[in-house]
């Protein structure tokens, strides 16, 4: 498959009172088409800016500050953030969901404007014909009796019935990536494995290509073909997601898989912490930035700049020096 | 009646705790919303039950009908053997004294303009379980010590305190007073993944260290239930469904909820991941408002026959500590 989106060295930085925030400091990753990653990462590694940088939706105070975005092979960071290139790609051929699917959906408008609007906007269509593609959009993604939804406000609908109308939002200009970040943090159990599922069998559909961003390991073992591993706006590790759980390489990744419990753990398993917090992303040192917490920290990480990746065989690549 | 036994700390029997919903000018109550329908189950000392479910399922109610910070509709509740629905509001402190709760969110549910000390110290003023000041400080020092936090921290305010250390702040409160039993109400899904581990071993060491103390653990996470109880109740729209021990409830899930709520969870391992069955529930959760006849579940089973919607199935027997409230089974 070939690559669809490819991003080198992206820098996002925030400049606050107390300094600036490292809050994506030169992530490298690929995209390929029809392919499903996840980046993975606790809450302040930098997943969810990245993606909006991607997007380019980052508002002052944070700034892009440098990097390249490579998608059908032009730069997207030499586009104006709301120049009429980067409108025309932002929610027609690189689509977001967000977590909240109550923030997200804006409150004074019926479901069939918000959805008809993106159509009408991106694709030229006639008020007609995007009413006829929003109804087909609703039933796509399991919502009874479409047409007379059309009409309702966001609040009539569940949680989990807004996330679905935000899929199909997502998904009506055929995008050819779809960024889903935490899309089901906020909704229940059998709710998330609905939609979970449904979003992979529209992506297989529509040909798309898909980054779930979370923090649940178990849904990128689930559905991510190759994951990225972040901590404090880095990638420590990037593999596929067969080699990631057999042979985790990094410290963290490492503590990770030790910490969380599992639904089919043994009696009597221990959790394993990782000790200390996640650091502070000002002025943050340049060397690795889980030295403090590292289990298997040597001299040199105190010493020498953070490590780039690396690759160990296969597609597997890691930022650490206790793999030299 | 019979008394309930020794060893049990918790004996809720038959539970209901109706919510009316009024409408209209003059206030007409015009239904209830059944947020718990009787629910039944027993906590021994020193045992952790688990209470898992999805949202509007009851478990926070039933956490706050045994706090007495609801007056259940029917049912009984046992604590320590005595009947606390049925006793005099001053003595309905003296409960609050054992039964401790820990909440789900460590920004909301501590003061910010209270300093760390006075929030784990308050309920040894409140319950008046402390003598003299130096008694206070001691008792307060050592709390902190307990949950891993710093006694010369207790002069600062929560916002200098991480989500981590904050919760840790909310056990050292709940355990000021020592008490026999903590509600935990989602007490970690508020945290990242690295420091929830921290929360849950430290629940876990707490009770290995002080003997005889039991908690109702009330989450939706499945995997951390089953991680840190004894048993499990797994409830759905205002009933327990299924209650087991937590080896045979990932092993032999019988009640169809069940195995979807288990199946629904995804495991940290693709190669398992691979190959396990899934089941994917159609719609969402009716509204305790309105519910199905029957069996409030079926109209999403999977294994559902006409009889399910006739009537309301019992918890069954069905081996040993293992009762299911399905017909199929």
């Amino acid at each position: 498959m070939s690559t669809l989106l490819e991003v080198k060295n992206l820098a996002t930085q925030f400049n606050t009172e107390g300094g600036v925030v490292k809050a994506v400091d030169g992530i490298s990753y690929h995209l390929d088409e029809q392919e499903i990653i996840g980046l993975v990462g606790e809450s302040g590694c930098g997943k969810s800016v990245s993606q909006l940088s991607v997007m380019q939706l980052i508002s002052s105070p944070g700034r892009i500050v440098g990097g390249e975005i490579i998608f059908e092979g032009q730069n997207l960071l030499q586009f104006e953030a709301n120049g009429p290139e980067m409108r025309s790609i932002r929610g027609a051929k690189i689509a977001m969901i967000f977590q909240e699917p109550m923030t997200s959906l804006n409150p004074v408008l019926t479901i069939g404007r918000q959805l008809t609007e993106t159509l009408e906007l991106h694709l030229g269509m006639s008020q007609e014909a995007s009413r006829e593609r929003a109804i087909e959009l609703l039933r796509l993604v399991g919502i009874p009796s479409a047409e007379e939804r059309l009409e309702d406000y966001p609040h009539h609908f569940s949680g989990g019935m807004r996330q679905r109308v935000m899929i199909a939002m997502g998904l009506s200009c055929n995008p050819k990536i779809l960024i889903a970040d935490e899309p089901t943090t906020a909704l229940d159990v059998t709710t998330q494995a609905q939609l979970l599922e449904m979003m992979k069998d529209m992506v297989e559909q529509f040909r798309a290509s898909l980054v779930i961003v979370t923090h649940n390991l178990g849904v990128v073992a689930r559905y991510a073909q190759r994951i990225y591993i972040m901590y404090a706006g880095r990638i420590v590790e990037a593999g596929t997601t067969k080699d990631i759980f057999a042979k985790p390489l990094h410290p963290y990744t490492i503590g990770l898989l030790k910490c969380i419990p599992r639904l089919d753990e043994e009696e009597g398993r221990k959790l394993v912490p990782i000790d200390g917090l996640p650091p502070n992303l000002i002025n943050m040192p340049s060397t690795c930035a889980f030295v403090p917490r590292c289990a298997y920290k040597s001299e040199r990480c105190l010493q020498e700049p953070w490590p780039p990746l690396r690759h160990m065989g296969n597609q597997h690549y890691v930022g650490c020096f206790s793999n030299d | 009646m019979n008394r309930p036994l020794d060893d049990h700390i918790l004996d809720i029997r038959d539970l209901k705790m109706y919510f009316p919903v009024y409408r209209g000018l003059l206030r007409k109550k015009v239904a209830d919303v059944k947020a718990v329908d009787g629910v039944t189950f027993k906590l021994m000392k020193g045992e952790t039950l688990g209470l898992v479910g999805e949202s509007g399922c009851g478990k926070t109610t039933v956490g706050r009908c045994i706090l007495r910070l609801y007056q259940p509709t029917d049912g009984q509740i046992f604590f320590e053997g005595e009947d606390i629905l049925h006793i005099a509001e001053q003595t309905v402190r003296e409960i609050r004294r054992k039964i401790a709760l820990i909440f789900q969110d460590p920004y909301s549910s501590l003061d910010p303009r209270q300093s760390a000390g006075s929030i784990v110290g308050e309920p040894l003023k409140i319950h008046q379980v402390v003598n003299s000041q130096s008694e206070y400080t001691d008792r307060v020092e050592e709390l902190f010590r307990l949950v891993g936090l710093d006694p010369s921290m207790k002069d600062r305010f929560p916002h200098e305190f991480s989500g981590g250390q904050r919760q840790r702040i909310g056990v050292a409160r709940a355990l000021a007073c020592e008490p026999s039993l903590i509600i935990c109400d989602e007490p970690v899904s508020a945290l990242d993944v690295s420091i929830q581990a921290q929360v849950i071993n430290l629940l876990g060491e707490l009770q290995e260290g002080l003997k005889g103390l039991s908690y109702l653990f009330i989450a939706h996470d499945l995997s951390v239930v089953r991680h840190i109880s004894d048993r499990v109740a797994v409830m759905y729209l205002g009933r327990v469904v299924e209650i087991t021990d937590s080896q045979t409830l990932y092993k032999n899930p019988l009640h169809p909820y069940t195995r979807a709520l288990l199946s629904a969870v995804p495991i940290a391992d693709p190669f398992i991941e691979e190959t396990r069955e899934r089941i994917i529930l159609k719609g969402e959760v009716p509204s305790p408002l309105n519910p199905p006849p029957g069996c409030s579940f079926h109209p999403r089973c999977f294994q559902a026959i006409g009889e399910c919607s006739k009537a309301i199935p019992p918890l069954r027997h069905i081996g040993e500590g293992h009762e299911v409230a399905c017909i199929r089974v």
